[in-house]
């Protein structure tokens, strides 16, 4: 799966993609998902820090944390939306 | 119509583009965001809009849908600039048009209101205190929030 970093997400991982392999893992969550990636590194600690503030996107679609990743072929991290 | 570029755009004559051939088009309203050399005591030089292609002219769409749904528009532009800007520069155009202006100006600022918290760009601020993401403001959240019940017309 297609793994997507935005904004200090990507400043903190130092990735702005990655491909990860979740073949085998039918009953995660995003919030499981979410956990495992936050092992990884300190700089992934450092972006899974405060969950409040982990927003996700599954195949671009905003999803909270515990639905289901799925099929999905594209998960995005990002924080809270500042356009406009 | 709704489009995410990084060149500056202009608001005359995308109204013009809007209006022509229209004769059933009795209000226009256009709102420019514009950047601002300073934010919360800070200076800036230099903000950077990031955003999610393809997700972020989904949401903006979407959310140009939900206008005509609770409005009656007979036509709206969104631009959302991205890229790095200066001060002064603009961000953000949106413009409605409907027969009569109330329609207009509330769809216009319904379109703000939720681009701002409903649509995945974000704003790096650099100036002489180095860069910094700017943080979600919860008036924005709040005026976005202020929409979601029923419509006031149509």
């Amino acid at each position: 799966m297609k793994v997507l970093y935005f904004a200090w997400f990507r400043d903190r991982i130092g990735l702005a993609e990655e491909e990860i392999d979740l073949s085998g893992s039918k009953d995660l969550t995003v919030r499981d998902f979410i956990r495992d990636l936050a092992t990884r590194s300190d700089g992934y600690a450092a972006a899974f820090e405060d969950m409040n503030l982990v927003h996700v996107a599954l195949d671009m679609q905003e999803v909270d944390h515990d639905t289901l990743v799925g099929n999905a072929s594209e998960i995005a991290f990002y924080p809270p939306f500042t356009g406009g | 119509m709704v489009r995410v570029q990084a060149e500056n755009f202009d608001p005359g004559v995308e109204l013009d583009a809007l209006l022509a051939g229209r004769t059933d088009i009795g209000a226009s309203v256009s709102f420019v965001g514009h950047m601002r050399a300073r934010n919360e005591d800070r200076d800036v030089e230099t903000m950077t809009l990031e955003h999610y292609p393809g997700m972020a002219e989904k949401a903006l769409s979407a959310i140009e849908a939900e206008a005509h749904r609770r409005w009656p528009l007979q036509a709206s532009t969104i631009i959302h600039r991205v890229g790095p800007l200066k001060p002064g520069d603009r961000i953000v155009l949106v413009i409605t048009a409907s027969a009569h202006r109330q329609a207009a100006f509330e769809a216009a600022e319904f379109l703000m209101d939720w681009l701002k918290t409903k649509a995945p760009f974000w704003k790096k601020e650099s100036g002489p205190r180095g860069d910094s993401w700017v943080s979600s403001r919860s008036t924005d959240e709040d005026a976005a929030q202020r929409w979601t019940a029923s419509p006031k017309s149509k």
